[in-house]
């Protein structure tokens, strides 16, 4: 088989842009479940519910306030859909998954897999399962950059590089500051950070919002690349599940780095033998549980 | 301890009298408290009072309930019923965070080090409650390994600096009333004996405290009066007065 470095670069960089997702979403369920302990099932749901706060913004807004000519810009879009998503997972934790704390994990991981599949119906029973175009995509962002082995879409690395950042601000924000040390105490022992006089309870609102809104943001960076469907978010989080499960529950750099180093395995998978690409990831999840079942960057419980 | 310490030189009469409802300066007031683990029914009625800058101690074998009290009064037990009062303010709805903001330092007896934080993190972490608390200075001043380790990981410790930090931790924080579980436990004795150095200046200071101790010796020398807990009820109110001819009531109380 032949094999040219720009071959393997060009799909190494498109796969990278994948794993800028998987990233992000495995970064959000990672937080989530440290400490909330929760499975967050609708994190799916959460990404395509932002997807299409971009596109309606874009499409119906305007008409609905009786202004046809205005499209929501996609820099709004951008701040917009993560805090309608955040409040919306906020008002989730406060009237739902808080009542589910003393219980076993597997009731959150049922409530919110049902909400997941709610949300999802209630999109599908409205909006194209085929999906829809967004065609919000700035000016700015349109064209090619050269990056000497190939000509690589300047949205797509647009969307690398912030989605880098969030990423690594993220980590950057719970390892190296003080509310960051809130955040790992309550993930460890959530009654002795009450016991020091610390609002665990919004603590914890707070950060489901936050999970809630990176998944919003993932969703509006997609909404130019991918269709925006109602099955988008499904599609995407099993994928984000087999990273999460490799790169360790609860770590924060194992979530990024492995989901940024799965796309680009998956990209060099289209290469090497194209078919397999789409399972590369699930065999190494196989191999990863037989081996290290707490997976690479996971605590041994 | 020198009598003329104590504050109010009414107290030992007040004290004389076993289970007294009235204590000076009432820091702490529990009254018919009654706590649930799921279905075990721990306490059954209790009520006890601690004056400011009282030290005070529940003695009990294990299981007897006085870590449960502890955790009561901190509002983490699963259910509880009765009245716990914080310088007079009623705490049985509260949620645990603004019980610790009326001025509680709570070191638990697995010590909550959290290992995923530094030293100095850990030590950070508490919110400061009242004025008053010690700075960070004086902390390492006070607990110099403290200093020199601050950037390891909280659980790279021994358990001698383990507990030199969680009582570290709650003296930054400003609080002036203190339950300290079994903080002895484990530890060396010249690590016992600094410990109990360590409590002798906060009462000076006027630092109000609950002890729950397996080492009695330990706490004989501290304590103004001493708790009997046994099945989750007061069985016995001991003044430091009344100890030494009260051995042998102990000695059967705690089953030595």
């Amino acid at each position: 088989m032949e094999m040219s470095f720009q071959a393997v670069m060009s799909q190494v960089m498109l796969g990278l842009n994948n794993g800028v997702f998987y990233a992000m979403l495995s970064l959000g369920l990672s937080v989530i479940f440290g400490l909330l302990n929760i499975v967050n099932f609708v994190h799916g749901a959460l990404y395509m519910l932002g997807a299409y706060v971009a596109l309606l913004g874009y499409t119906m807004l305007g008409p609905l306030l009786g202004m046809p000519d205005y499209h929501m810009n996609y820099w709004v879009a951008l701040i917009a859909a993560p805090l309608v998503v955040g409040a919306l997972g906020i008002g989730v934790e406060r009237t739902m998954l808080r009542r589910l704390q003393k219980v076993d994990h597997l009731y959150g991981l049922l409530l919110t897999f049902g909400l997941a599949l709610i949300i999802q119906g209630v999109f599908t029973n409205y909006f194209n399962v085929s999906g829809d175009a967004y065609d919000g995509k700035p000016e700015v962002l349109n064209g090619v950059v050269n990056l000497g082995f190939m000509m690589f879409p300047k949205y797509r690395l647009w969307v690398i590089g912030i989605s880098l950042f969030v990423c690594f601000g993220t980590w950057f924000v719970v390892e190296r500051t003080k509310l960051g040390s809130y955040l790992r105490a309550g993930t460890e022992n959530p009654d002795m950070v009450k016991a020091f006089g610390i609002n665990v309870p919004l603590m914890v609102s707070l950060t489901y919002g936050y999970g809630a809104a990176l998944a919003a943001f993932a969703g509006v960076l997609a909404a130019p690349i991918y269709s925006v469907s109602p099955v988008m978010g499904s599609e995407m989080i099993i994928t984000v599940f087999a990273v999460v499960v490799i790169g360790g529950m609860g770590s924060i750099m194992g979530s990024i780095i492995t989901g940024l180093l799965l796309g680009m395995v998956e990209g060099f998978t289209k290469v090497v033998y194209a078919p397999a690409s789409s399972t590369v990831i699930f065999l190494i999840m196989v191999v990863v549980l037989l081996v290290k079942p707490a997976g690479l960057f996971g605590k041994e419980a | 301890m020198p009598r003329s310490r104590r504050i109010p030189g009414s107290w030992k009469r007040i004290w004389g009298v076993p289970m007294s409802d009235s204590v000076h300066n009432e820091m702490l007031r529990v009254d018919d408290l009654h706590a649930f683990y799921d279905e075990s029914h721990i306490l059954h009625g209790l009520s006890l009072a601690v004056g400011e800058g009282e030290v005070v101690t529940l003695l009990g074998r294990n299981g007897a309930g006085r870590t449960t009290i502890l955790k009561s009064i901190m509002g983490l037990v699963g259910r509880r019923t009765g009245s716990i009062k914080v310088n007079g303010i009623e705490t049985n709805r509260m949620p645990t965070h603004k019980i610790a903001r009326l001025g509680i330092g709570y070191c638990p007896e697995e010590r909550g080090i959290f290992s995923s934080l530094s030293v100095e993190e850990n030590l950070l972490l508490p919110l400061v409650v009242k004025p008053g608390g010690m700075p960070l200075t004086e902390i390492y001043d006070l607990f110099p390994n403290l200093r020199e380790r601050r950037h390891s990981m909280g659980t790279r410790l021994s358990g001698g600096e383990q507990q030199m930090l969680a009582m570290a931790r709650i003296l930054r924080t400003g609080a002036k009333l203190l339950l300290l579980d079994e903080i002895t436990e484990g530890l060396a004795p010249v690590i016992v004996q600094a410990l109990g150095q360590l409590i002798g200046k906060l009462k000076e200071k006027g630092f109000t405290i609950i002890l729950v101790e397996q080492n009695f010796h330990f706490a004989a020398d501290l304590a103004d009066r001493h708790y009997v807990i046994d099945r989750g009820l007061i069985a016995d109110l001991i003044t430091k007065e009344a100890l030494p001819s009260s051995t042998e009531k102990l000695n059967q109380y705690l089953g030595v």
